[in-house]
């Protein structure tokens, strides 16, 4: 009865399909600034410009991309394990607490070479906690992760007001906000690097954070493909009874994956916190966490997809506000819009052109090996 | 479209020189040939023979390449389903294709309403079941949930689904795969009224006893070629066998006779509730020697699938007590399957799709599931994937598995490798004890020889063997010992040389007669 549904070669799966989703998603994009009477191809243009146009627009594309991969990849590790952790968005801001605290607490008392792995172990540590208990409620007592981690994520929100207006904030302020770290809790910003190497860049929020991530992706490949854990990890995820009459311990593996799942969304907080706002703040995990499960959806899952996926968001963000800033007819809305379209059709409707792409491979090469299943 | 069969028309199905590729695996070439109407036609082959395939393009799942399909002497054109019920041709699934939480009447309407109220449809095809179940013999209840029915009567219900179509053309693939025999044997019955009544009848099996027992024809099918046509009455097991392998076939099993030893694993008073309480397994005793195979025969759901669970670890037993080696096995002390793995015991699973391995892994990550954390397979931190390459290489030797392509999804085996590959990885590590259910569920005749010689083998080294098997056939040429299962309990044992199916059958029917544990009670043990 599979009959229709063949499997495709590798290189459709990973490659094409995510950029057949990505143009049916611009098209329609491109129909709805059509109907607004605006020129579509212009929007592109300055799309593309205002994210990758000039210096400054780079800084902002990989800032916002930094936060997409902490978060796609916390999705994506959690998946593998065959759990929907919808709680990257409050892990993250958890995960920014951490790093607040540390640095309020040390940042004139340690020096930043011990300060800054300390801020981000909390990180790690803070999210980690933040999904663990939604973890052990799965685990032992069957709560659905979908729903608890939802709702941990409102807990999280009242939690980080209730924190900063009555509690962490600083003495006098009218608004509720930490003081600022001091010098040696904040990450070094890429312009300054290379300010001081002698290279010359605008001024963005991209800071030292990125390389964090990028050094999360490596790890999470090498946890995922090349090491006995990660192996439980995809077991588990792609068939739980088999992997239990293997002799995996499921709860051990739920507990494990959540809370490197929410370590990784907690990192967030490193980027956002001791990266660009150097004081704790509210709402700065705003839409992170979120954005974390198209990207990993569009990713495949894949650290290295992940990290496409990502600067694929994080243009769409910084080209988008560009875009509402120069098009007057566009406003910050249609731009939502937009990126609405990017997650339904690489998400959600992810699969939808696999079935003409089967088709055509067929007729492009009758002749080649298929595994064709039989029975 | 003539229902009636004048004598001398035109066969019900004709089919002329169809081929069909995918890519270069060329699944049926030029196959040509026709079913007498009102006839129960064999088809059989091995795993990958093309006989799924032709029959696919049948119901018309599949489009031929080339060739011609008549029915009733008239060439049409079947390009879905939709087309094939139209001339009269209904398919039975392996899966069967219901809902569960709807009603059997719900299920028969379900895609066949006649209006957009389900009301219109509901009250004729409640008496259309009626006529079907008094004229064929089907009998099915039709209020009641398809969940609380036993497989054999949901196969039933896909039947009356395919007649209710108007279907006369009836095709079963591997039909009898997840039926007892009693079921098996009632639904032979089903398809010799429905013989009688005119219907056309296609069976697609790689089960030579029943191809003997219900057809009066069979074509056998090897590397997508019809490559004989037999009256069923003129030909035999052993023949057909060799036609389907191409070569000669042993069907019998040698082996020496036993040497038992020490006991392996024992179990005193094993006893199971499930989670509603229902008592699965009662007062099981049971001791495994090392060096012999012990058989476990009986009627499907009598507990055989549960006491593997609780001797592989899986669920801990609710009474009594394990012993395998020094550990002891009881409720307040259970173990995992990790543990049990330590110990000794590997465990290929009744159903290997959902329990023994993973579709999505490679073959390479497959042979190693379960033993990944052991050396060489992994160090401290790492895999090592080149360890584990040529370890799954290995396997594939020697036990034959086909293609020998370890970054080969495992879903991408046929029934038989995906099962050689598991045997090969649990006997690998040369265990003191090895499980084993179902271990030729599925699998082609040229691999049940090999699986059967390993077993065999393995006992020969000194392991102890425990196999339950649905095929009586299979219990009694591997067992040197056998033990007959009824409800939850032991119900009698027979030394494997002195069973046989008369006498095992007599003892399964005497229970099935007065089915519970009075039966039991009455049994000795």
């Amino acid at each position: 009865m599979s009959a229709r549904r063949r499997s495709l070669p590798r290189w459709i799966e990973v490659g094409v399909i995510p950029i057949v989703n990505v143009a049916i998603a611009f098209l329609i994009a491109g129909l709805v600034v059509l109907l607004i009477g605006a020129n579509p191809l212009e929007a592109v243009r300055i799309l593309v410009y205002g994210a990758f146009g000039y210096p400054e627009a780079i800084g902002y594309t990989l800032y916002y991309a930094t936060n997409f991969i902490f978060t796609g990849l916390a999705v994506a590790l959690a998946f593998h394990a065959g759990l929907f952790n919808i709680g990257g968005e409050g892990q993250a801001y958890i995960g920014g607490l951490g790093v607040g605290l540390v640095l309020l607490a040390f940042d004139t008392t340690l020096p930043p070479p011990l300060l800054i792995p300390l801020a981000i172990i909390a990180a790690a540590a803070f999210g980690a906690a933040w999904a663990a208990v939604p973890a052990c409620l799965q685990a032992y007592r069957g709560s659905h992760i979908v729903i608890t981690t939802i709702m941990f994520n409102f807990i999280a929100s009242a939690l980080m007001v209730y924190l900063l207006v009555n509690v962490l904030i600083a003495p006098g302020s009218m608004s509720p906000e930490t003081r600022e770290f001091a010098a040696g809790g904040q990450l070094p910003f890429i312009h300054d690097l290379l300010a001081s190497a002698g290279i010359e860049m605008a001024s963005s929020p991209l800071n030292v954070a990125i390389f964090l991530a990028i050094g999360c992706c490596v790890l999470a490949w090498v946890f995922l493909w090349h090491t006995p854990w990660g192996f439980e990890f995809r077991a588990t995820g792609y068939n739980a009874q088999a992997a239990a009459y293997a002799g995996i311990k499921l709860r051990r593996v739920t507990l494990l994956a959540m809370c490197l799942s929410g370590a990784l969304a907690g990192l967030v907080g490193v980027n956002e916190i001791a990266g660009v706002h150097h004081r704790l703040i509210l709402n700065f995990a705003a839409g992170y966490g979120f954005g974390g499960i198209a990207v990993a959806l569009m990713g495949r899952n894949h650290p290295l997809g992940v990290i496409l996926a990502s600067l694929l968001f994080g243009a769409l963000y910084q080209g988008g506000a560009e875009l509402a800033f120069e098009i007057p007819a566009i406003t910050k809305e249609t731009v939502v819009v937009i990126q609405g379209l990017v997650i339904l059709f690489c998400g959600a409707l992810a699969n939808l052109p696999r079935a003409p792409l089967a088709s055509l491979l067929a007729l492009v090469r009758r002749g080649r090996p298929a595994l064709a299943g039989e029975t | 479209m003539p229902t009636e069969a004048a004598p001398g028309a035109a066969a019900a199905i004709e089919l002329r020189s169809i081929s069909k590729s995918f890519g270069a695996v060329r699944a049926n070439r030029n196959v040509s040939l026709t079913v007498a109407r009102g006839s129960i036609t064999g088809i059989i082959g091995e795993n990958g023979a093309g006989k799924s395939t032709l029959m696919s393009i049948l119901y018309g799942l599949y489009e031929a390449d080339s060739g011609e399909i008549l029915i009733d002497g008239t060439p049409v054109a079947i390009r879905n389903p939709r087309d094939a019920l139209r001339h009269g041709v209904g398919m039975v699934h392996q899966h069967f294709m219901l809902v569960d939480t709807f009603t059997v009447l719900e299920n028969v309407v379900l895609g066949a309403e006649s209006g957009p109220l389900l009301r219109q449809s509901v009250g004729p095809a409640r008496s259309e079941i009626e006529r079907l179940g008094r004229e064929y013999a089907l009998g099915v209840n039709p209020d009641a949930l398809v969940s609380d029915l036993p497989v054999g009567e949901q196969q039933r219900v896909e039947i009356v689904k395919v007649l209710y179509r108007g279907a006369r053309i009836l095709i079963l693939d591997e039909p009898s795969a997840v039926l007892t025999p009693q079921e098996t044997d009632q639904l032979f019955g089903i398809l010799r009224t429905l013989r009688a009544s005119g219907v056309t009848v296609i069976l697609i099996s790689h089960k030579l006893r029943e191809i003997m027992a219900v057809t009066d024809t069979v074509h056998v099918m090897r590397g997508g070629e019809v490559v004989a046509r037999r009256k069923t009455s003129e030909t035999s097991r052993e023949e057909l066998a060799e036609l389907m392998v191409g070569r000669k076939v042993r069907l019998e099993l040698d082996k020496a006779a036993p040497k038992p030893g020490g006991p392996a694993l024992v179990a005193e008073g094993i006893g199971l509730r499930d989670a509603r309480g229902v008592t699965v397994l009662d007062r099981i005793d049971l001791t495994l020697r090392a060096g012999e195979i012990v058989g476990i025969a009986g009627v499907s759901g009598n507990g055989q699938s549960e006491l593997l669970d609780v001797l592989a670890g899986i669920r801990p037993p609710t009474t009594g007590r394990l012993v395998v080696g020094r550990r002891e096995i009881t409720a307040a002390r259970p173990a995992d399957p990790a543990e049990m793995r330590a110990l000794g015991l590997a465990h290929v699973p009744e159903d290997r799709l959902r329990y023994a391995l993973i579709g999505a892994f490679e073959a390479n990550e497959t042979s190693v599931l379960g033993y990944h954390k052991d050396a060489p397979f992994s160090g401290a931190i790492l895999l090592d994937r080149n360890a584990i390459s040529h370890h799954c290489v290995a396997l594939m030797e020697r036990f034959d598995v086909r293609p020998r392509r370890p970054a080969l999804h495992s879903a991408n085996f046929s029934g038989g490798n995906q099962q050689k590959l598991v045997l090969a990885r649990e006997i690998a590590p040369a265990p003191r004890i090895l499980l084993v259910g179902q271990p030729t569920r599925g699998v082609d005749i040229g691999a049940i020889e090999l699986i059967h010689r390993q077993l065999v083998a393995i006992r020969d080294s000194g392991c102890a063997v425990l196999v339950v098997s649905a095929e009586l056939d299979e219990v009694m040429s591997l067992a040197d010992r056998i033990l007959v299962m009824c409800g939850g309990r032991i119900v009698g044992e027979l030394a494997g040389a002195e069973a046989d199916e008369r006498k095992l059958g007599r003892m399964m029917a005497n229970i099935w007669t007065a089915p519970g544990a009075d039966a039991a009670a009455r049994a000795p043990s």
